[in-house]
C-alpha cells in the first residue's frame, strides 16, 4: 500500500524532473516544477512530516513557484537559443552528474539494510502530531535561530525592492563657470 | 513498508537532474530553478533521516527543523536572486546566460 504510494509519486517526481530538464520554455520548466514539488509533499507526509507537507505546498508551490512564473511573464522570456556557449559543462557535467548519482545510489544501497524501512505516517502515534513537537523545539531551544531567520526575511524584502525598483533618470548635470568666477550648474532636462 | 534508501534514491536522481539542467539550460531563470530543484531534493534526504531517527527516539524533529529553515532561506535567496535577474534584464536585455559576461572581460 504504502509501496504503491512512494512508487506513484516518485514516478511523478521524476516525470517532473526530467519534463523540468527537457522542455525549452521556461514558463513549462517552472509549472514541471511545480508537480515535482507536489509530489514532494506527498511524500513528505508519508514519511510522517506534515508540518513540512502543508509549508512545501503553501511556501514553495505557492509562493516561490508563483514568484518565479510572474518574474517568467513579466520579462516576457521565450523558448531557450540553443548556444553552445560552454563545452566543459557538456563533457565534464554529464559524466560529473552520473558520477554523483552512482556514488549516491552506492551508497545508499549498500547501506540499505542499516537504513531499514519507513513506517506510514511516522512514529508519533499517541495522539500527538508532529507539529507539536517542532513548535517545542523551535521556540525554546531554538528560539533566537528562528527569530534571526524573520530578519533574514525583513533583509530579503528590502534588497528585492532595491534591487528590482526602477532607478530614476539620473539629470545630466554639466557645471562651468561664468565670467565673474560663480559655479553655474545646468541641469539638462 | 517502503525500505528509507528508496527515498534517498529517490533525492539522489532528482539532485543529479538538478546539476545537470543547471549545467545544461541557457535561460538564467530556469539555471535558478534548478537550484530549486536541488534543495528539495535534498530536504527530502534530510526528511528521510529524520524519519530513520524518529524510530530510535519518537520526539527527534530536529532533521524537520532543518528542512523549515532550508526552506526560509530558500524563499529568501529566490526573492533577492529574481531581483538581480530582473535588474540584469533591464540593463542587458536579455535572458540568455552566455551573453551575460560582464565580469568576464
Amino acid at each position: 500500500m504504502q509501496l504503491a504510494l512512494f512508487i506513484i509519486f516518485a514516478a511523478l517526481a521524476v516525470a517532473g524532473a526530467l519534463n523540468f530538464l527537457l522542455q525549452r520554455h521556461p514558463i513549462n520548466s517552472a509549472l514541471s516544477l511545480v508537480v515535482v514539488m507536489l509530489s514532494l509533499a506527498v511524500l513528505y507526509w508519508s514519511l510522517g512530516a506534515e508540518f513540512l507537507a502543508a509549508a512545501q505546498v503553501i511556501v514553495y508551490s505557492g509562493a516561490v513557484m508563483v514568484l518565479f512564473v510572474f518574474v517568467v511573464m513579466l520579462l516576457n522570456a521565450g523558448e531557450e537559443e540553443r548556444t553552445t556557449g560552454s563545452r566543459a559543462a557538456y563533457f565534464a557535467g554529464i559524466p560529473g552528474a552520473a558520477a554523483v548519482f552512482c556514488l549516491l545510489s552506492f551508497v545508499f544501497l549498500s547501506e540499505s539494510k542499516t537504513l531499514g524501512s519507513s513506517n506510514l505516517g511516522g512514529y508519533l502515534n499517541d495522539g500527538t502530531v508532529n507539529i507539536v513537537e517542532i513548535s517545542k523545539i523551535l521556540f525554546t531551544r531554538l528560539l533566537l535561530p528562528f527569530e534571526v531567520t524573520s530578519i533574514l526575511i525583513l533583509v530579503a524584502i528590502l534588497g528585492a525592492v532595491v534591487l528590482a525598483r526602477k532607478e530614476p533618470d539620473p539629470k545630466v548635470v554639466t557645471s562651468s563657470t561664468d565670467a565673474a568666477g560663480v559655479i553655474v550648474i545646468k541641469e539638462k532636462v | 513498508m517502503v525500505p528509507i534508501s528508496y527515498y534517498l534514491i529517490l533525492a539522489a536522481v532528482l539532485f543529479s537532474i538538478g546539476v545537470l539542467s543547471f549545467l545544461l539550460k541557457r535561460n538564467v531563470v530556469t539555471v535558478f530553478m534548478s537550484i530549486e530543484l536541488m534543495l528539495n531534493a535534498v530536504n527530502l534526504t534530510f526528511v528521510a533521516f529524520a524519519h530513520r531517527w524518529q524510530a530510535v527516539s519518537p520526539q527527534a524533529v530536529s532533521g524537520q527543523i532543518f528542512v523549515f529553515f532550508v526552506m526560509v532561506v530558500a524563499a529568501a535567496e529566490a526573492a533577492v536572486g529574481l531581483a538581480i535577474i530582473i535588474s540584469i534584464f533591464r540593463t542587458r536585455q536579455t535572458l540568455n546566460i552566455d551573453q551575460i559576461n560582464l565580469m568576464k572581460n
